[in-house]
């Protein structure tokens, strides 16, 4: 069982599972949109002296922090007990295209040499990981939702707002991939 | 207590976004180059099955596991707001390769350093709610 388990998952089986989240939490009185968490952050930090944006009562939402701390302990779980001994299935062109931009691939999840703390402590890295992060925050929050929020939850509610949105994540995806790569890279 | 459910949750979903390589940072660059159909896979039948998911809910009336009604709220349109933030977030997406739920996932995958990578995007909603009014909605 373990072992079947180990095997990397195949997308019709991991996509519908996302799906059973959706709707699990759903049933149990949440909803699926993870960047919510960000705002929920900002507001014990005290933000709320700084814009009453955040000024909402984050304790309703408390079960949120509660789910993505799940996540980290599942991201524990799946990589220490269900770990496949494969390297990640790749495809031949991505490898090709991110040598050209002198980013290795050893069929790990994230390339090592960008995503540690010794990477942080140089200047690719540390921009890679901080402008990155916060592009991240401040869009989702823009856009009112991220990956979660609106590709899967708005989309599957039938939202043109949420439809909006990913086609904005695919403009901002590719602009990064094939026009700032090549200058960062 | 009652959080208990939410974390075994929020576990299984942990597990999937690792096992289904969604947190990989190389499956995301794979993704903006259009050369596999494993993100576009995943992403499209999780929204198969959610589209049936929400009708079922809607049309059978579905309630929470205490009888509560579930609503799921809609959207308020705009477009500006939506493409405006959506490219913003692409962006990051693109870049640090992780949306928000595979960042809390991959601290767990052993990538520690991705606690700065969220620090950074709450700075980046912290800075969205200071300029908040002067954005286009």
């Amino acid at each position: 069982m373990i072992e079947f388990l180990s095997q990397p998952w195949p997308w019709y089986i991991s996509g519908p599972l996302i799906a059973l989240v959706m709707f699990l939490l759903l049933w149990v009185g949440g909803n699926f949109g993870v960047s919510s968490t960000l705002r929920s952050i900002c507001s014990i930090s005290g933000a709320g002296r700084y814009s009453s944006f955040f000024n909402f009562n984050w304790k309703r939402e408390r079960w949120n922090l509660v789910f993505v701390l799940g996540a980290i302990i599942g991201g524990y779980i799946a990589s220490t007990f269900l770990q496949s001994e494969a390297p990640l299935a790749l495809s031949k062109a991505t490898v090709e295209d991110l040598s050209q931009l002198n980013i290795p691939f050893h069929g790990d999840i994230a390339p090592i040499e960008l995503f540690s703390w010794k990477s942080l402590m140089t200047l690719k890295g540390s921009f890679i990981m901080v402008v990155g992060g916060f592009l991240v925050g401040f869009g989702t929050r823009w856009a009112g939702g991220c990956t979660s929020g609106h590709a899967i939850s708005g989309l599957s509610n039938l939202q043109l707002p949420s439809l909006i949105a990913v086609i904005g994540f695919f403009i901002g995806g590719l602009i990064m991939t094939f026009l700032i790569f090549p200058l960062i890279f | 207590m009652k959080y208990i459910k939410y974390l075994f949750i929020g576990i299984f979903f942990g597990i999937i976004m690792t096992k289904s390589e969604a947190i990989s940072w190389y499956r995301i660059q794979e993704m903006f180059r259009f050369q596999s159909f494993h993100m576009y896979g995943i992403i499209g039948s999780a929204l198969g099955v959610g589209i049936v998911l929400i009708q079922l809910i809607k049309r059978k009336h579905i309630k929470t596991y205490k009888g509560d009604v579930i609503t799921i709220k809609n959207k308020q349109f705009s477009i500006s707001r939506y493409l405006f933030g959506g490219i913003v977030f692409g962006l990051g997406w693109a870049l640090s390769g992780a949306c928000p739920g595979p960042m809390y996932t991959l601290i767990g995958n052993g990538f520690t350093v991705f606690v700065v990578i969220i620090a950074s995007a709450v700075l980046g909603t912290f800075v969205y709610g200071l300029l908040k009014r002067k954005l286009p909605h």
